[in-house]
């Protein structure tokens, strides 16, 4: 059994810090991490390596420096790793991103066998598209099964797959067939601590590095700003409301003066609010 | 429309790439389409409230809006055929088949895919819930065109293009994305970012039966079962009319408890703001933000939450927006209400005591600690 888990480095999101003046990201010092809802990825395909046997390969587009997410990725058990890293790359939006990481999982596939399941998080942290992951599945034309909560079981000789899938309300059980594409769901898993012997095979580790070429892309112009449809016209903060908060002056008064004044605002400004709180609250 | 635009504010940052052209092969493609979220016989109301930003779109862009119905023969399905026309279609585009019973995938991809090639609409709108985020995703691919997540405000350029906006940067920033040189124009909006549309007794206007046909034996997706959330505690946040959520501002996880009472007092919803769920103080489905809930509650109070873009976004619908922080600096006071610099831990049990004094006369609220 071969798994590919598609991982993206990103900066940690608690961290991250706009320029006062000029509203532009402030980069410089930001901690990466491995993009969290990955991580709910990695181990459930550990845990079907665990169960099945075989062996995963973690898979990550960005610059040279994403090779820290994927020896990360090797700490926690992951038996080969793959950076597809290209100028040609910079600007990609989701379109683009998904033929770049679709062309690299061909390659994996002809070097190292063909996956029978590829997966990647619900979305990132950064992007939080969630859309990344049903690109590659079309363009591979893998099925595709998103938001998976959890694997009920695989068959191998019979190639069938059991998951849970979360829709509106509830969760549906599919009954679908390998190779697949999972998006895994936030929660339903922990990410194991990996092994002294994984930490120490994860440093010694050559990752595979691939340009453009080298993961077998023939046209650029599928790539990068080129290829992505999408445009960013403007980035922008948000502009204050006209009025700020109206402050309950809080100065020389006690809690419970502060509290009674806001509750006073509340319905001077939501009056209806008042009677419907009177016949709805707790009893 | 959620976003309010900054005039005040430059560009900082543009991408390359502004001189791309549509092709001639897209320049007929017209109206504005809205698909009907339909699982199990229900019309999901995300799709009422993209037919408000749908017809306000076509509107300025003098153009038609379409429903897209794809579901089985039967009642469910004209009924949201009639719903669709109800909040604002002018026509509607009708695929009934048998196996798209329950969403899959596969069939529906293919349906709306085919739906877009034959009739060709210039923009695409799908709530940006599991099932559209699903179907979104895999249709855009297939037709190589541009997809918005998950818009905060959407709106017509002079020039007639869809400029959709979002957060960016984790929900940090707000940026807009233009699809420049495809179509259609695609963007999917999360429940309760849009405001519902007043709902008219309009006539069924005229449907568009499109025949498709495909066999169950081509589909490898077999739905099994069902388990339903029920009834569960935690399924109306984003349509609540109170709510009340905490943040880090709380300090530590035992603290939320003073959310939960405040809300259980005053017969509220509560939640909280992302890093808490990060750090595993509260489940996902309580998350309120860009990425978690969208709410639109008649009064929310923010407690310890300093109010990032990411989850301004998710509460800016609210009529009436309470915040308490100790930081007067906070950016949650720049789009709050009314404001109360105070620790949110001791204020709130305070707080919870004064509406049940202010209340008293005339209820059965009764303090919940």
């Amino acid at each position: 059994m071969h798994i590919v888990v598609c991982i993206k480095q990103v900066p940690d999101s608690a961290q991250i810090r706009v320029h006062p003046v000029t509203n532009t990201i402030m980069r410089q010092g930001v901690p990466t991490i491995i993009n969290p809802y990955d991580l709910f990825a990695l181990e459930q395909a550990l845990e079907v390596r665990d169960h099945h046997g075989g062996d995963i390969t973690v898979l990550t587009m960005g610059p040279p420096m994403a090779e820290e997410a994927l020896r990360k990725a090797l700490t926690y058990g992951a038996d080969r790793a793959v950076l597809l890293t290209d100028r040609h790359f910079a600007g990609s939006d989701t379109l683009a991103t998904s033929f770049a990481l679709s062309q690299a999982i061909a390659k994996i596939g002809n070097s190292f066998g063909t996956p029978d399941i590829v997966f990647t998080g619900k979305q990132t942290i950064d992007g939080d598209t969630a859309q990344v992951g049903p690109g590659i599945a079309k363009r591979l034309n893998l099925v595709q099964l998103t938001y998976v909560a959890r694997i009920n079981s695989i068959d191998l000789t019979t190639r069938a797959i059991r998951v849970e899938r979360r829709s509106e309300g509830g969760t549906h059980v599919l009954k679908s067939e390998l190779p697949c594409l999972i998006t895994m769901l936030e929660g339903s898993n922990a990410i194991r601590r990996g092994s002294l012997d994984d930490a120490l095979r994860a440093a010694r580790s050559e990752i595979v590095k691939w340009n453009a070429a080298e993961a077998g892309i023939e046209d650029i112009t599928k790539c990068g700003l080129r290829g992505s449809p999408t445009v960013v016209k403007r980035v922008f903060a948000p502009t204050p409301r006209e009025q700020k908060a109206v402050q309950i002056e809080t100065l020389e008064k006690g809690a419970h003066d502060v509290a009674d004044e806001l509750v006073a605002s509340i319905f001077t400004n939501q009056p209806a609010l008042e009677h419907e709180l009177s016949s709805t609250g707790s009893t | 429309m959620g976003t309010r635009k900054s005039k005040a504010s430059p560009p900082v940052q543009g991408r390359a790439g502004m001189k791309k052209e549509l092709p001639e092969q897209f320049r007929d493609y017209r109206h504005v389409w809205v698909f009907m979220e339909l699982e199990r016989g229900q019309v999901h109301p995300v799709s009422f409230e993209l037919l408000g930003e749908g017809r306000r779109l076509a509107d300025q862009l003098g153009v038609q809006l379409a429903g897209v119905i794809l579901g089985p023969p039967g009642g469910s399905t004209s009924h949201a055929v009639a719903e669709a026309f109800a909040y604002g279609a002018d026509l509607a585009y009708l695929v009934e088949e048998p196996l798209l019973t329950d969403y899959r995938n596969e069939p529906f991809t293919r349906a709306l895919t085919d739906l877009v090639n034959t009739y060709k609409p210039e923009i695409l709108l799908l709530g940006a819930t599991t099932l559209g985020r699903d179907l979104a995703g895999s249709v855009a691919t297939t037709l190589l065109t541009g997809l918005t997540a998950d818009c905060t405000g959407l709106d017509v350029d002079a020039d007639g293009s869809l400029a959709a906006t979002r957060p960016t940067f984790g929900g940090s920033l707000l940026c807009t994305i233009y699809t420049l040189n495809s179509r259609p124009q695609m963007a999917t909006i999360r429940p309760r970012v849009m405001r519902m549309p007043q709902r008219s007794n309009k006539p069924v206007g005229r449907v568009i039966l499109h025949d498709w046909r495909m066999f169950e034996e081509e589909i490898v997706t077999k739905v099994l079962g069902f388990l339903s959330d029920g009834q569960s505690e935690n399924a109306n946040l984003a349509y609540a009319d109170v709510v009340v959520a905490g943040g880090l501002g709380l300090g530590a996880a035992e603290n939320l408890l003073a959310v939960t009472n405040l809300a259980r007092t005053i017969g509220g919803d509560y939640g909280c703001s992302r890093p808490l769920v990060q750090k595993g103080w509260m489940p996902f489905d309580r998350q309120i933000g860009q990425t978690g809930k969208t709410i639109r509650p008649k009064l929310y109070i923010a407690a310890g939450i300093s109010g990032a873009v990411q989850h301004r976004v998710g509460v800016e619908g609210a009529d009436l927006i309470v915040a308490i922080n100790t930081d007067p600096n906070a950016p949650i006071f720049d789009f709050a209400h009314v404001g109360v610099i105070a620790d949110a831990v001791s204020f709130l049990p305070t707080l919870a005591e004064a509406f049940v004094r202010r209340l008293a006369p005339l209820n059965r609220l009764k303090l919940v600690n």
